[in-house]
Formats: C-alpha cells, structure tokens, sequence
C-alpha cells in the first residue's frame, strides 16, 4: 500500500461563552465569569497600579502619562475611523483647541487646571465640532483630505498673524497640585472615555452610528439624519481628544504651535493600526507599546520617525487587523491541528 | 509692479503645474492618491545631489539618473505597498504617507538639513521680460512645464501606453475587459508621476536650497492644486494652477510669505466643503458628498 | 380589501427631471388618494426609480412640485420626507451588512418618527426594540425558531433581503410606502407569499406605491396604474385599461411575455 501523505489543517473552535443573547444574561459558573473579566481588570488594574509602580522614577511616570495622552487621541480616531467612518487625519486639531482653550481659560481667566481642563473639553469639543460641521458630508478620502489640513492650517494661521501668543504660545500654565492628582486625574480620564466610549457603541444611539458607517442611504431612508448623527459622534471624539490636549499642557506649562503638529496626528493612527482598528481597546495598547519605543528611540532623533512610520506601513499592508483583533480571536477560540484524513 | 506679479506669477504657476502633474496624473490613471508624492520630489533631488556631487558624475547624467531612481522607486512602492491595499482608499493614504514621512525623515536623519545642498542651475544668466529680471532657469522651468505637458498630451494621444493609461483613467473595469493590465498600468502610472515630481525637483530645486522641509510643501501644494482643480483632472490641475500661482503670488507680493501656505490650506478646505469634484474640469455625478 | 378613499395623500404636479441634457422625467403628474395601491410600470430606463428618489428627496426635481397632505415637500431632505411618513425600499437592497437582521430594524426603530409614533422608547440597556424588532420579522416570514432573524444580513438570500426593506420600512410606521421593485429576483413561491401580505399591509391602512415589472403579481394587488415610458407619462387608470391602452403595448413590445 502506498504511504498516504500525511496532511494537516488547523481547527478554530469558538469558547462559546455567550454573556448575553437577546434578552437573557447568561453567566452560570465563576470560571466563565473570570474568563469574561479577567482582561478588562488586568488592563484597568494595569492603568491604576501603574503610578504606584513608577512613582520612584518621576520621568517613568511622565512616560504612563504620554501613553495615556496617546491613548485617548487613538481612541478618538479609532471611534470616528471605524464606527463613524470619518477618517480624520487631524487629530491634532481635537488636540491643539483643547489645549489652547485650557490656556486661555487659565492663564488669562485664572480658572483651577481642573476646571480649566473641564470646561476646555467641553468648549473644546463644541468648537471642533462647529468647525468640522461644513466638512461632514464628504466622504472617504475627501474627509481625510480636508482633516489632514485644519491643524496644518491653524499653524500657519497663528504664526502669519501672530494671534494666540504667536509662535512662542503660552506660557505659565499653572501645574498640578502633585503627582498622584496628575497622575490619577489622566488615568480615571482615560478610563472613563474608553469604557464611556464601548458601552456608547453597544446602545442603539451607538447602533445608528454604526449604521452611517455601514449604509448612510438607508439611514437617511430611516428618517434619520445623517450629518447631525455625524455631528454627535464628532462631538463625542472631540471631547475625548480635547481632554488629551488640556491635560498634556498642564503637565508641561507651556502651550505652542507644536499642539497642531503633524506628529500627534500621525501617531494616534500608528497606536490605532498596530493595536487593532475597531476595537477600542486596541488603540490603548498600541499606544502602550508606541510611546516606550519612541522614548528608547529618543537618542536617535528624526529615527524615530522612520522606525514608526515603517511600522504603520508594515502593519497597514501587511496586518491590517492589529493586535487587539488578533489577542481576542486566540483567547476566544481554541485552535488546534487536525489530521486529514 | 504689475508685470512684476504678471511674470513671476506665471512662474510660480507653471512651478505649481510640475509639483502637482505627477500626483494628478497618478490619481487619475489609478485612483491612488500618492502621499509619498512629496518625499519623492526632495529625494531625487537629494540622489541627484550625490550623483553630482559624490560620484562625480556630469550634471546631466546625474539629473537623467536621479530621474530614473524616482521612477524605480515609483514601481517599487506600487508593487510592494499599494497593490496590496487597493480599493482602500483610507489605507492608501496612511501607507503612501507613512512612507513618504519615512523617506523624509530618513534623510533628516542621515544628515540632509540646512540650507548647505544646492543644485546647480541647469541654465545662468539672467533676461529681461517687460523690464523684469528673470534668471534662465525661471525661463526654462516655464519652457520644460509646458513641453511636458505637450509631451503628456501626445502621450495619451498617439502612444499605446499612453492610450492604455487614458483608458484606465476613464473605466477601470473596461480597459480591463479589453485585456489592458491594470496593475501594469497603475505601476506604469505611479513610476510616471514619480518621474515627472522628479522632472520638478531638478528644476525647482536650483532655485533654492534642498531642504527637506521642502517636501511637506510640495505634498500640500500639490494636493491643493489637484483638489482646486478637481481631482484626477488634468485639465482642471493646469488652470487651477495658474489660479493659485497668481493668487499665492499676490499675497506674497503685499502680505507675509507665511501667507503663501495659508493660500493653499485655505484654498483645499474652501474647495472642499464648496465643491469637493473641483472648480474645473468635468463634473461628475458626486459620490464623495452625500 | 380596505376603503379606497378620494382624499389626496401625495399630488405630483408636472414633475421633471433632467440631467444635463437628459430629461429622465419630463411632465409628470400623478394623485395618490389615501388607501390606494398606485403601480407603475414601464420599460427600464423610463424614469420610475427617478421618480421615487424626487418623491423621497434623494433628487431635487428640476421643475414641478411634489405635496404630502397638502404640503410642499419638493426639495426636502431625504430624512425629512422619511419622518413625514413616506418610506421607501431600494432596488438594489440596502441593508447594515454587517449587523444581524434584527439590527437592521433597532435603527429605524431609534428614529425620531418611530419615537414618537411608534412609542418604542427602548427601555433598560437593550430596551424592547429589539424585541419589537423580532416581531416585525417574524410577521415578514423570518423564522424566529431556525433563528433567521439573528442572523448577519449580509449571510441572507435576496428573497430575505427584499423583506427586510420592507420591514425597515414598516419599522418607521409608513403612511404611505413606497415600494421599488420589490418582487424582482424572486421565485414563484417566494412572491406569492409576499402578494397576501402586501394586501395585510393595505388593509391596515397603508398607502402604497408599487414599481414592478412583474405586471400578473401588480395587478392582484393594485388598484390604480400608472405607465411611463421615456420620462412621459402615457397613461393612467384601471390596470386593465392600462394594458390595453396601445402605447404601453408597443412599449413593452419586447416583452411579451410577461403578459
């Protein structure tokens, strides 16, 4: 008899852990209910022990912070990007407003950071929101286009006509009171928006956003608007990515053009791609993972740029899932070798 | 000062026509929008740099080089990046940019700053036009923009590549049925465009110093002359071109040179939110807005 | 079947459509009385589709009005014409792919009109809509037992597809609905199970109008028939009328067939 060729497949099975069908909630043993929660606590946990950990080094702890800060702008983009199907290139606009209105309010109006931080995310989103409503019916590239140029714009705008403090910005921003309010104002912060921001994408408000992303004929069909749903959900990144930029200037006192820079607006969308599109969570771990490597690259100047954009490109055409995606389908599904036979 | 505007606006147009060509000619064969399209443009100027000024090579080899460099890059960044993510338009963008600021910042980093590089004028001297100085090179950028777009319509007229391009540019899915191979020519496409943000970098360059800085310009110029003059119309590039150059022009000539960037950011979103198929060339039926 | 009424619900006064130099609709003028089920038929390409979209603000008509209950709604936004109670299907169906059937409902259901028509407000997480939302399947022939309406609706076959326009459309609570070619591309079987629930939906008090090329299925149903050919409207009445009338024959002179 002729040696059969022995030949293997890989099997995926799903865990089949249901915690909720279409009305019942069905979590029956406390092994499943550690299985659903045990990565949500080890990244919450991760988030709240972190300062505890890197208190002995001051510099370490700015480091979480950045990751933070990175993380809440690639959650905004992830949001609009992939449930929103806004595209927008120019994160750093989100970024640069909050920012300067934080200043501003500070500064000049003399409002507590946590105040100032607060009614800047607030204000803030109101005025990107007001700013990016003409911009709302393009699509696709158009959207991305058009992003990509507000920031870049508000650059030059403030250094041709020397508003906002110029080229030099502000300066004097008033500080933290100490180092656990900063950091665990952030942490809390961060936390908030990305749960805030899952369980919003899980409601039927959500659903509909989903559904502009997927199909906006038929939205409209529906009798619901789509520029005003458009609106809201650009309102909601908004917030997110103004908080991001008032509590980064308030941790470093100064304000300038560099809140509009290119950089902030590129590197949430590495942190989103290489952590997974469309998840959320994703972004926070690309962000976790971007910001240490850059600061290990920070001896090597514009190096860092070319290593993280190869990444991107890497991850873009080569892994366009991203981790997150990748994670959950190997902790969701059992995996095995099967002989064919 | 009025020929003063009338000529160097000219220039500073058809300047405009040769940084955008490339990018329009790319995206309206292809559909690709190539965001590397400025990193392109300041390294070909850079490799025609060292093959002047480190190999030692003649001016002209050098530039004719450095031009076929851009169009082998051009190739390459098809088939490795942007065969792979066609059809995503999002994913186009982010790799071609990501690549270009690769390129940029890799030059930075291997120490091309500062004003120190320049390019020789491929032409000295200096002639009057209505009583108004103008170097040769300024003349012979105006003389080359518009021989390339001759070259450009003779092309598409009176080649079979030339033809198989304008073909794709026009139905995709047609000249495929007609046993035109789209990814040949797409390549073909983005190696031209690199070739012709070459052709502008050798020209251009003399003018000034090789900075890198100078390639986010060229991307941001190009994108606003492509957008103003709706996207994928070589026709409408051509006079949306003219339009800007004058435009930016004037404002350089009584405001800030800061202005001139302001010109080009507003003149995208302006277009963009007004009438996102461009001021000129063919209207088509808008999928972009809803 | 229900009371046909002479109460007008949508006048059409001399509707033209014209792109570029192409006039897809020229003078059309068309009286839908509540109750009725108004066909329109017609050779591809004669302007129904058109027609639809300047009825439900997808296109802004060149001249001539459109008036729903007497007032203007040429021009309108799509999703305003929608909340006024005008729903449509697609042609070509238009579902979320990428959510289970039901899903597709939930959104329609969260829409201001059905907020305040329906009184489906969605109570807790989840709320009742996506129960509401199982229901309507269910009545639409989606098997709740095999589970069909879990499914993703990009995994359905067109004859589910077809019903779940129809359900996002009953979902918003239509006065008048307005259906765009809903029997093409489905099997003998599958339309005749849809006729008698287009005849439910009449009898509940739905206005509709119906653009079909399966002319037999049409003619159970309607009560009223309009013909167009080339952006002309050539006649209007009883649907025998219609047939019989020699311009529309000579219309569909390719398509024997079908009669």
């Amino acid at each position: 008899m002729a040696e059969t060729i022995k030949q293997r497949r890989r099997e995926r099975i799903d865990r089949g852990v249901k915690v909720r069908s279409a009305s019942i909630y069905a979590l029956n043993s406390m092994e499943e209910i550690s299985y659903l929660l045990a990565p949500r606590l080890l990244l919450t946990c991760g988030f709240l022990f972190m300062p505890l950990v890197l208190s002995p080094w001051p510099y370490w702890g700015r480091v979480g912070l950045s990751i933070c800060i990175l993380a809440l702008l690639s959650i905004s983009f992830d949001f609009l990007a992939n449930y929103v199907g806004l595209v927008s290139l120019g994160g750093a606009f989100f970024y640069g407003v909050g920012g300067y209105i934080s200043a501003i309010l500070n500064t000049e109006l003399g409002l507590p950071p946590a105040l100032a931080i607060m009614a800047a995310t607030i204000l803030g989103a109101i005025v990107c929101t007001v700013a990016l409503l003409p911009c709302l019916p393009l699509r696709g590239i158009y959207f991305a286009i058009v992003t990509l140029m507000y920031p870049l714009l508000m650059i030059r705008l403030i250094e041709a006509f020397d508003i906002l403090g110029g080229t030099e910005g502000f300066r004097g921003i008033d500080g933290f009171s100490s180092f656990w309010t900063e950091q665990y104002g952030l942490i809390l912060g961060l936390l908030a928006a990305l749960f805030a921001l899952r369980r919003f994408v899980n409601t039927d408000a959500g659903l509909v956003v989903r559904a502009v992303k997927d199909n906006d004929q038929s939205v409209r069909a529906s009798g619901i608007s789509v520029t005003g749903t458009k609106a809201k959900a650009v309102f909601l990144a908004s917030l997110t990515g103004c908080f991001a930029g008032a509590y980064y200037i308030h941790m470093y006192s100064n304000v300038g053009i560099s809140s509009f820079a290119l950089d902030l607006s590129i590197m949430p969308i590495a942190a989103t791609i290489i952590g997974g599109s469309g998840t959320l969570v994703g972004p926070v771990i690309g962000a976790a993972i971007l910001v240490p490597l850059s600061e290990l690259l920070r001896d090597f100047g514009s190096l860092r740029i070319v290593v993280y954009a190869l990444v991107l490109t890497g991850f873009v055409v080569f892994r366009s899932e991203g981790l997150m995606n990748f994670l959950t389908r190997k902790y969701q599904q059992i995996e095995r070798w099967v002989d064919i036979r | 000062m009025f020929y003063d505007i009338l000529v160097y606006g000219f220039i500073q147009s058809l300047a405009l026509v040769l940084m955008a060509f490339g990018f329009s000619l790319v995206y309206g064969v292809s559909r690709l929008p190539n965001f590397a399209h400025g990193a392109i443009y300041v390294l070909t100027g850079f490799v025609a740099w060292i093959f002047f000024n480190q190999a030692g090579l003649p001016y002209f080899v050098s530039a004719v080089l450095a031009i076929i460099a851009a169009g082998l890059l051009g190739v390459l960044i098809y088939y490795l990046i942007l065969k792979r993510v066609r059809g995503m338009e999002v994913s186009e963008v982010i790799a071609t940019y990501a690549i270009g600021l690769a390129l940029l910042e890799g030059l930075r980093y291997m120490g091309f700053r500062g004003g120190t590089y320049t390019l020789p004028p491929a032409v000295d001297g200096v002639s009057f036009i209505f009583d108004v100085p103008v170097d040769h090179q300024r003349i012979f950028l105006v003389v080359l923009g518009f021989t390339m777009l001759a070259t450009i319509w003779l092309l598409t007229r009176y080649t079979r590549i030339g033809r198989a391009l304008k073909g794709v540019a026009q139905d995709e899915r047609a000249a495929m049925m007609l046993g035109i191979d789209s990814d040949v020519t797409a390549a073909m496409a983005v190696a031209l465009g690199s070739m012709l943000s070459g052709v502008a970098a050798l020209i251009i360059f003399p003018l000034g110093s090789l900075v890198v800085e100078e390639g986010y310009k060229v991307l941001i110029y190009a994108i606003a002359v492509c957008v103003v003059g709706g996207l994928g119309s070589w026709a409408g590039t051509v006079m949306a071109a003219f339009v800007l150059g004058y435009s930016q022009y004037i404002t350089v000539a009584y405001g800030k040179p800061h202005f001139q960037m302001v010109v080009m950011l507003c003149a995208i979103i302006a277009t963009l939110i007004i009438r996102p198929s461009g001021f000129f060339g063919k209207q088509k039926q808008l999928q972009e807005r809803v | 079947m229900t009371q046909r009424t002479t109460e007008p619900i949508l006048e059409i006064n001399s509707v033209s459509m014209h792109f570029g130099g192409v006039k897809a609709l020229n003078n059309v003028s068309l009286t839908v009385n509540r109750g009725d089920v108004v066909g329109i038929i017609g050779p591809n390409g004669s302007g129904k589709t058109t027609l639809i979209n300047c009825i439900t603000g997808f296109l802004k008509p060149t001249l001539g009005s459109i008036a729903f209950h007497g007032r203007d709604i040429t021009g309108k936004k799509p999703h305003k014409v929608a909340d006024m109670g005008i729903n449509r299907t697609f042609q070509v169906m238009r579902p979320y792919f990428t959510m289970p059937a039901y899903k597709n409902l939930v959104i329609p259901l969260s829409s201001p009109r059905a907020k305040r028509i329906g009184g489906w407000r969605g109570g807790g997480r989840h709320g009742d809509r996506n129960t509401v939302a199982v229901d309507i399947l269910e009545e639409l022939g989606f098997e709740r037992d095999s589970r069909v309406p879990y499914k993703l609706a990009g995994t359905l076959p067109t004859g589910y597809l077809k019903r779940l326009e129809l359900g996002r459309c009953l979902a918003m609570r239509p006065e008048l609905l307005i259906c765009d070619e809903v029997f093409s591309g489905l099997s003998a079987s599958e339309i005749s199970s849809l006729v008698p629930l287009i005849e439910k939906l009449n009898a509940q008090g739905i206005t509709m109008i119906m653009v079909e090329h399966r002319l037999v299925e049409l003619f159970r149903v309607a009560n009223r028939v309009m013909a167009l050919s080339y952006g002309e409207k050539i006649t209007e009445g009883q649907p025998q009328e219609v047939i019989n009338h020699p311009k529309v024959r000579e219309a569909y002179l390719g398509s024997e067939e079908d009669f």
